[in-house]
C-alpha cells in the first residue's frame, strides 16, 4: 500500500490511539448508563463529570457551562433556534455571516420561515467580516448575533472579540455565538475574556471521536432546549449521553492543548513553506490570510485552468488526500458560500482544492505533495473542458 | 397466512415443444429469487402450474415482493394449503379463509373447483355447488354472480386442497436465461439501467461494461455504476460487470481528433471495446439505452455511425422512448435514485460545447486515421487491465 498523505483534517481527524484505547475500555468495561442509580451507573457519571472539568479548565469557565451535543451541527442548531425561541418576545432579529458552515446558514433558512430576519455580513476578499457593517445591522430587536471564529474553507481567522464588545456596547442582552468547530484546538479561547455567551466546539476535528461535541453556554444565558425526553443534563439536552464519546473528546481535548505553543508555531511554519512553494506553480492563487493572520491549519489555492475535483482524484490517486474547495459536479454545481463571498473570480471556484493540516503532517509529507502537483498540475492543464 | 403460491405464467405456455425448456428456466430464477427470501421453499412444476411452498417460517411480503421480479411469471396467488379431511371441514376453512380476506365487504363470488385428483367425493360442479350455498349461509353478505364476480374463490383438489382468491401480478415477460445473453454498455446515467432490464425481460441474461476515466470519474461514480447493476440484478440475475478504464484512449482522442467529434469517436472505441468482451463470453449483441435524438451522440447520423463498428447487433430497447417514459421505468424499477447521483461519467468529462449531430462516417473514419499509431495498444491495455465483478 501506498504511503498515505492526509491533508484534509479540516474535514475530519484521525482520533488519537490513547482516545480509542479509553473509549474502548469505556464500551468493553464501564458501560453504565450515567442516569442509572446503581454503581455502574455512578462510574459513567464520572467520567461525564471529569469531562466537563476537563473542558472547563481549557476554557476557564464553570464545568456547568459545557453541555455536550452530538457534535457542531446540533451545537449551532441549539445555539440559533435555542436562543431564538428563548427570546423571541424580545426581538426577532438575527445577524450573522455569509460565510458561515451550513449548519448555520441552514438553520437561519428555517429561522426565515418561522418569522425571524437574519442579517448576513459580507466579508472582506480575505474573509475577514467588516465590522462596520455590524455596527450598522445592529437594532433593537437584534437578539443574536454569530460569527464563526475561524472558517472552514479559507485562512482566516474573524475578530470575534472585537465584534463581541461592539455588540455587548450596542446592547448586552444581545446573546453572542461563535462557531468555534476550526478553531477550538488552534486558539486558546477564553469565553469569558472575549465576551461570548455561546461556542459550538466538535470533537472530531481534534482527534477525537465523531458523532459528539459540546455547547459552551454562558451562565444565565436565555436559551431554551430543542431536544426533549428523559431530562438528562437538566433537561437542556435530553437523551442517554454519549460516554464514551464526550470522555474521549474531553481527552483528544486536553492533548491538543499539551504543548500547545510549540505545536502551533509548527503549524504555522509548514503551512507558510507550503504555500510558498505551491505558488511558485504558474496561475496559482491563495485565498484568506498568509501567516499568523490566518489560521495555522487552512490552506486554500485556486489552480487555473484545473478542475479541483481532478486534480483531487489525481491526488488521490497518489496516496494524498485533500478536499475541493467547494463540491461541485457537472449537473448540478453547488458552488462554495465562502469562495465566493470573499470573491474568487468564478473560473475558479471549480478549481480550488483545500489543504488542511493537524500536527501530525511533516515536511516530507508536504514536499511530496509539492512535487506531486508539479507534476499533475501542468499535465492536467493538458487538457481541460472547452 | 399463506403457506404457497400458485404461479401462473402468460406467454411460456405458447411455447410448443421447446415449453419445458422455459418453465425449467423459470422454476430455477424463481428459487434464484427466493434464496434473497428468509426460510426455506420448495419450488415444483406440476402439469403447467408452478408451485412454490414454504417448508419453513417466511415472510409473505417478502417472498411476493421476490416473486414479482421474476420474469415470466403473470400472476402469483397466494394460497391456503389444507389437507383433505371431507368436505364439511373444506367448507370450513374455505369460509374462514374468506372471513379474514373478506368479511364484512359486500362482495359478489364465484366457485371454481377443479378436480384434479379424481376420486374426489363430488365432481367439480358438485363442489362449486356445494361450497356456494356454504359460503352464502356463513357469510350472507356474499352474493353468488357466475359471470362478473369480484373474485373467484378458486379451489384445487390435489394431493392437498389449494384455496385462493387472489392473484398479484408478476412482471410479464419471459424468464431470463431462455434467450442467450448479451452485453450491456451501462453508464451511471438514468437509460442504460433501464435498457438491461428491459431486455432482462425478454428472457435475455445481461453482462455489462463500463468505462470510467479515473481521476476524471471518481471511485464513488464507479460505485454508483455497481449499485446500479446490482440493482438490476434483482431482476436479470447475477451480472459480470467489466470496468474498463479509459481514461487513456479518452485522452489520445482529445490530443489528435477534433474536439467536437470526440464523443462520437469516444463512443465508437466503447462500443468496440464492449464487443470484445461480449465475444468472449459468448454475447449475442450489445444492448445500448439510446434514444433517437436525445443527445448529439443519438441522432440517427450518430447511431449510424457508432453502430458501424460493430458485428454483433446493436439491441436499443429504448430506441423509441421519451426521457419522461425511461424515467417512469426507472422508477418503477427503483433505479433512478441512484441514476441522479451527480457524479460526473466520462461521456461528459470533455464534451464540447456543440459536437457534431450529423457526423459523417467517412469524415470520422478519417479522423480516426490520427490514431493509428497507438490506439490499438491503448485499447489492448484497456482490455487487458479491464476490472471483471461479479455483482449479485
Amino acid at each position: 500500500m501506498k504511503k498515505e498523505i492526509y491533508l484534509d483534517n479540516s474535514a475530519t481527524t484521525a482520533v488519537y490511539p490513547e482516545v480509542v484505547e479509553l473509549m474502548s475500555k469505556i464500551m468493553l468495561e464501564d458501560y453504565g448508563n450515567p442516569s442509572s442509580k446503581h454503581n455502574k451507573g455512578v462510574e459513567a457519571e464520572h467520567y461525564i463529570t471529569q469531562a466537563k472539568e476537563t473542558l472547563a479548565s481549557i476554557l476557564k469557565c464553570d464545568k456547568k457551562e459545557i453541555l455536550f451535543t452530538s457534535g457542531g451541527t446540533e451545537s449551532d442548531n441549539m445555539a440559533f433556534i435555542g436562543t431564538a425561541l428563548a427570546n423571541k418576545r424580545r426581538g426577532n432579529h438575527i445577524i450573522t455571516t455569509m460565510i458561515e458552515h451550513p449548519a448555520i446558514l441552514e438553520t437561519t433558512v428555517f429561522l426565515e420561515k418561522n418569522g425571524f430576519e437574519i442579517t448576513y455580513l459580507p466579508v472582506d476578499s480575505t474573509g475577514c467580516v467588516k465590522l462596520d457593517s455590524l455596527r450598522e445591522a445592529l437594532r433593537p430587536e437584534t437578539i443574536l448575533v454569530s460569527i464563526m471564529y475561524a472558517n472552514n474553507e479559507v485562512s482566516v481567522v474573524e475578530p470575534v472579540a472585537e465584534a463581541a464588545a461592539i455588540v455587548k456596547e450596542y446592547n448586552p442582552e444581545i446573546i453572542f455565538h461563535t462557531d468555534a468547530v476550526q478553531a477550538f484546538g488552534k486558539y486558546r479561547i477564553i469565553p469569558k475574556r472575549e465576551n461570548i455567551d455561546l461556542m459550538s466546539v466538535s470533537s472530531h476535528k481534534l482527534h477525537g471521536p465523531k458523532g459528539v461535541g459540546f455547547l459552551y453556554i454562558k451562565d444565565k444565558t436565555k436559551i431554551n432546549p430543542i431536544i426533549f425526553g428523559g431530562g438528562q443534563q437538566k433537561g437542556m439536552r435530553s437523551g442517554t449521553e454519549n460516554v464514551p464519546g464526550i470522555a474521549g473528546m474531553a481527552l483528544a481535548a486536553k492533548m491538543c492543548y499539551e504543548n500547545f505553543d510549540e505545536k502551533i508555531e509548527k503549524l504555522y511554519e509548514l503551512k507558510e513553506y507550503f504555500v510558498g512553494k505551491v505558488l511558485e506553480i504558474p496561475g496559482t492563487t491563495f485565498n484568506g490570510k498568509r501567516g499568523h493572520e490566518g489560521t495555522p491549519h487552512v490552506i486554500s489555492i485556486s489552480f487555473e485552468n484545473v478542475r479541483s475535483e481532478v486534480l483531487l482524484h489525481s491526488l488521490e490517486d497518489k496516496g494524498i488526500y485533500v478536499s475541493s474547495g467547494s463540491a461541485c459536479s457537472s449537473n448540478k454545481p453547488a458552488l462554495s458560500g465562502t469562495l465566493k463571498a470573499i470573491g474568487v473570480k468564478n473560473n475558479l471556484l471549480d478549481s480550488t482544492i483545500r489543504f488542511s493540516l493537524c500536527t501530525q503532517n511533516t515536511k516530507e509529507e508536504l514536499d511530496a505533495t509539492i512535487e506531486a502537483l508539479n507534476e499533475l498540475v501542468p499535465m492536467l492543464r493538458r487538457y481541460t473542458r472547452h | 397466512m399463506y403457506k404457497a403460491f400458485l404461479i401462473k405464467y402468460g406467454e411460456i405456455g405458447t411455447k410448443g415443444k421447446n415449453r419445458y425448456i422455459f418453465e425449467d428456466m423459470l422454476v430455477h430464477q424463481i428459487r434464484h429469487a427466493l434464496k434473497k427470501v428468509e426460510g426455506t421453499f420448495d419450488v415444483t412444476k406440476e402439469n403447467g402450474r408452478i408451485y412454490v411452498e414454504g417448508t419453513s417460517e417466511f415472510d409473505d411480503e417478502d417472498a411476493i415482493n421476490a416473486l414479482k421480479k421474476v420474469f415470466g411469471i403473470l400472476w402469483i396467488c397466494p394460497m391456503l394449503q389444507v389437507k383433505d379431511e371431507g368436505f364439511d371441514k373444506l367448507a370450513e376453512d374455505v369460509v374462514d379463509y374468506l372471513k379474514t380476506m373478506y368479511k364484512g365487504k359486500k362482495m359478489t363470488f364465484k366457485v371454481m373447483a377443479r378436480r384434479a385428483r379424481k376420486n374426489y367425493p363430488l365432481d367439480s360442479m358438485g363442489i362449486n355447488m356445494a361450497m356456494g350455498e356454504k359460503i352464502l349461509d356463513a357469510m350472507p353478505e356474499m352474493t353468488v354472480d357466475v359471470h362478473n364476480p369480484d373474485i373467484y374463490v378458486n379451489i384445487e383438489i390435489r394431493s392437498r386442497i389449494n384455496i385462493y382468491t387472489e392473484l398479484i401480478p408478476g412482471p410479464g415477460g419471459m424468464p431470463v436465461g431462455t434467450n442467450g445473453k448479451a452485453m450491456l454498455l451501462l453508464s451511471g446515467g438514468i437509460d442504460s439501467p433501464v435498457a438491461g432490464y428491459m431486455v432482462a425481460k425478454r428472457g435475455v441474461k445481461i453482462d455489462a461494461v463500463y468505462f470510467h476515466a479515473p481521476p476524471y470519474t471518481s471511485e464513488r461514480a464507479k460505485e454508483k455504476v455497481i449499485d446500479l447493476a446490482r440493482i438490476v440484478t434483482q431482476y436479470s440475475g447475477p451480472i459480470n460487470l467489466h470496468v474498463v478504464n479509459f481514461t487513456d484512449i479518452q485522452l489520445y482522442i482529445y490530443e489528435k481528433c477534433p474536439h467536437d467529434e470526440l464523443t462520437i469517436i469516444m463512443r465508437r472505441y466503447m462500443m468496440k471495446i464492449a464487443e470484445h468482451f461480449a465475444k468472449e463470453s459468448d454475447c449475442l449483441g450489445l444492448v445500448t439505452g439510446e434514444s433517437i435524438g436525445q443527445v448529439a451522440s443519438q441522432t440517427m447520423h450518430s447511431l449510424l455511425v457508432t453502430n458501424a463498428v460493430c458485428e454483433l447487433p446493436v439491441i436499443r430497447p429504448l430506441i423509441g422512448f421519451d426521457k419522461q417514459e425511461i424515467i417512469d421505468i426507472s422508477e418503477k424499477i427503483g433505479t433512478y435514485e441512484t441514476s441522479i447521483l451527480p457524479y460526473e461519467d466520462c461521456c461528459t468529462i470533455f464534451v464540447a460545447k456543440h459536437p457534431v449531430t450529423k457526423p459523417n462516417k467517412k469524415v470520422i473514419e478519417k479522423s480516426e486515421l490520427k490514431l493509428a499509431e497507438k490506439i490499438d495498444e491503448l485499447v489492448k491495455t484497456a482490455i487487458d487491465t479491464t476490472q471483471t465483478i461479479w455483482v449479485e
